[in-house]
């Protein structure tokens, strides 16, 4: 109930409700009846054939959303997700191509290497920060930029399927693909995944020490160091953690269909930054990130819909995601003013 | 290979000057104590604005001029939401950052009809120092050939910014906001308004970045195109502790790693090598420059 109540009295609900007026205002401005576009929208979420994409694109978001949530419980913001998760996933095609044979407890070593390859590139930013005082935020964005052209390379010329022409990794090998769930092509053992790693991001949060510490450094940094928690040990681990599932889920996207590494192809839909714009207005919470998972999954999925339906660029819904952001920070504010002025 | 020829300090120019001119924004920020990490948005905006403004009227400074209003539009959201509301600018930043890209994806398609990359023989670009009477100066004209005006006027404002902020009331006054808002504001300055001020500031001038990139640099726009020059901007007011010339040596870094990796390239080096030099030299500058300076700098901290 708790839960309920914060979500009816939060910013969340109101910055949803500003942002699709702002989207129609955009549509208005565009030329197009903005029902026309979210009657579209709501259409391409609720389309029969559109569910199985729905249910796909809900386990890397729902990874992204956990993996950014991570670090910005205690502060620090990690904006290099496009990096670590094309070098997770990346790693992991290279890996699973060394050992063709081994099935899927192969391509479970794979995909460790590919969290571990990633959780390296994020942690790489906490010596930034101390040695180099660069802050997380910037090193973590700048370093994506290397990431992402060395993969681009790798599947270009060293890792690339000969022949096709196109920048990617030969297809993984039959036994290597991730297991479908009963009743659908499209959802597979990955969405089993992201949801244990949910699970288990929802215990270490509230339940553990770690989660504790982690959730005091975010509250306050300088009572946190007080209370003598070991801040860099933490934001090194957080930052880790935070890449390693980025790196995972770049993995588990390169065994679902079409089964190999696709230069642009986990960066395109933009999960990263959808799971950035989660974790913002569930403030890392983790029943936020849920529920805001289901929703922006939707609402990418819809946007796609509407794209095919009736011809407005689905870009509509990253504007509505930025629209969400910004109000959500902005009404926080205000409301925040109005205590002090209260007061 | 000779890097010391007129050609590649020309090179070198072009590819500083949307850095430079979104960097000096973000330096006249940091003085006035506003962490503005929004230059990459506000930048992107300008790059599209110039374009679709230029193929419609078919002038490159309506263009330019649309970009740098473009800017200031995008920065009033940080202005009077972190500025004057309070609101978390880094969140704040990252909204508008997110929102560039969105809005100038849908804009592409519904203005410009097209997707990926728009380029138009309508598009008038900037033109070139080279055609005009200064290709005619010897040396000068060497290095100025390929170069729009819009690069000179972002050397000419390194010099504008230093004098103001060392030789100007205003400038001292900014200053001071910087160093203790508390104090100006018992001085009876009015902080928040030269906070905001500098944050329209830094954004006309990511337009006119934004506009020399898509007119200047290419004539084009492509999704994305910013392609991080208002992060690496954001490094070199960092590397350059918001003094002008700082940050200027800052670029150049930034400027020489691009276009020595063009060269590679037409070495035979592969494009994704040379593509994240520039990234990746910015950030062991600012590293190795804060290592010799650790001890002169301020206490430790989280992100800013």
């Amino acid at each position: 109930m708790a839960i309920l109540r914060r979500v009816l009295t939060g910013a969340a609900l109101p910055a949803l409700v500003a942002s699709f007026l702002v989207g129609a205002l955009v549509l208005l401005s565009a030329g197009t009846n903005p029902l026309t576009g979210y009657q579209a929208l709501v259409r391409g979420v609720l389309l029969d054939t559109n569910l199985p994409y729905l249910a796909a694109a809900f386990a890397p978001i729902l990874g992204m959303a956990v993996s950014f949530a991570v670090p910005l419980r205690m502060g620090e913001f990690n904006l290099g997700g496009d990096g670590q998760l094309v070098l997770g996933g990346i790693t992991a095609a290279a890996v699973a191509s060394a050992v063709p044979d081994a099935g899927l407890p192969g391509f479970a070593l794979a995909a460790l290497a590919g969290a571990a390859a990633a959780a390296v590139w994020a942690a790489l930013s906490v010596p930034l920060a101390r040695w180099g005082r660069v802050p997380i935020i910037i090193s973590t964005l700048l370093l994506g930029f290397p990431a992402v052209s060395f993969a681009s390379y790798l599947a270009r010329y060293p890792l690339t399927d000969k022949g096709t022409g196109i920048p990617q990794t030969p297809r993984l090998p039959d036994a290597m693909h991730l297991p479908s769930l009963p009743a659908s092509a499209y959802v597979n053992v990955g969405l089993v995944v992201a949801i244990v790693l949910f699970a288990a991001y929802w215990v270490v949060d509230a339940r553990t020490g770690t989660g504790l510490e982690l959730r005091t450094l975010g509250a306050n940094l300088r009572f946190g160091q007080y209370v003598g928690i070991d801040v860099e040990r933490r934001t090194l681990g957080a930052l880790a953690v935070s890449g390693a599932i980025a790196g995972l889920t770049g993995a588990l996207i390169v065994a679902g269909p079409p089964y190999r590494f696709i230069d642009g192809a986990l960066v395109a839909p933009g999960y990263t930054f959808t799971g950035v714009t989660v974790a913002l207005i569930a403030s890392a919470r983790p029943a936020g990130l849920l529920a805001g998972a289901l929703l922006f999954t939707a609402l990418q999925v819809g946007g796609t819909g509407m794209e095919r339906d009736v011809g407005i660029p689905r870009q509509l819904t990253a504007i509505i995601q930025a629209a969400v952001v910004i109000t959500f920070v902005l009404i926080v504010a205000v409301r925040a003013r109005r205590k002090v002025v209260a007061r | 290979m000779n890097v010391f020829t007129l050609g590649f300090v020309a090179a070198v120019l072009i590819a500083l000057a949307p850095v430079l001119l979104a960097a000096l924004g973000g330096a006249l920020c940091a003085r006035v104590g506003v962490f503005n990490i929004g230059l990459e948005g506000q930048m992107l905006l300008g790059c599209f604005t110039a374009v679709a403004v230029s193929a419609r009227t078919g002038s490159a400074e309506l263009g330019v001029a649309a970009a740098a209003g473009a800017g200031v539009l995008t920065a009033l959201v940080l202005a009077i939401g972190s500025v004057r509301l309070n609101a978390d600018p880094i969140v704040l930043a990252i909204g508008t950052n997110l929102l560039a890209v969105g809005l100038t994806g849908f804009l592409l398609r519904s203005v410009l009809g097209t997707s990926g990359t728009y380029s138009s023989p309508d598009l008038a670009g900037l033109t070139p120092l080279g055609s005009t009477w200064v290709g005619s100066i010897p040396v000068l004209g060497t290095v100025l050939a390929g170069s729009s005006w819009l690069v000179v006027l972002s050397l000419v404002l390194v010099v504008v910014l230093a004098v103001f902020l060392s030789r100007t009331p205003a400038g001292l006054r900014l200053r001071g906001i910087g160093e203790n808002p508390d104090a100006a504001r018992s001085l009876g300055v009015d902080v928040s308004r030269y906070q905001q001020a500098a944050v329209l500031v830094a954004g006309a001038l990511c337009g006119l970045a934004g506009a020399q990139l898509a007119l200047g640099n290419v004539q084009l726009f492509s999704e994305q195109m910013t392609a991080g020059r208002g992060w690496v901007a954001v490094v070199a007011v960092m590397l350059g502790r918001g003094r002008p010339g700082w940050v200027l040596g800052a670029s150049v870094v930034f400027g020489a790693a691009e276009a020595f990796g063009f060269r590679l390239q037409g070495l035979g080096l592969p494009q994704q090598a040379t593509d994240a030099a520039p990234y990746v030299i910015t950030l062991l500058a600012l590293i190795l420059t804060s290592v010799r300076w650790r001890r002169t700098v301020q206490p430790t901290g989280g992100t800013p």
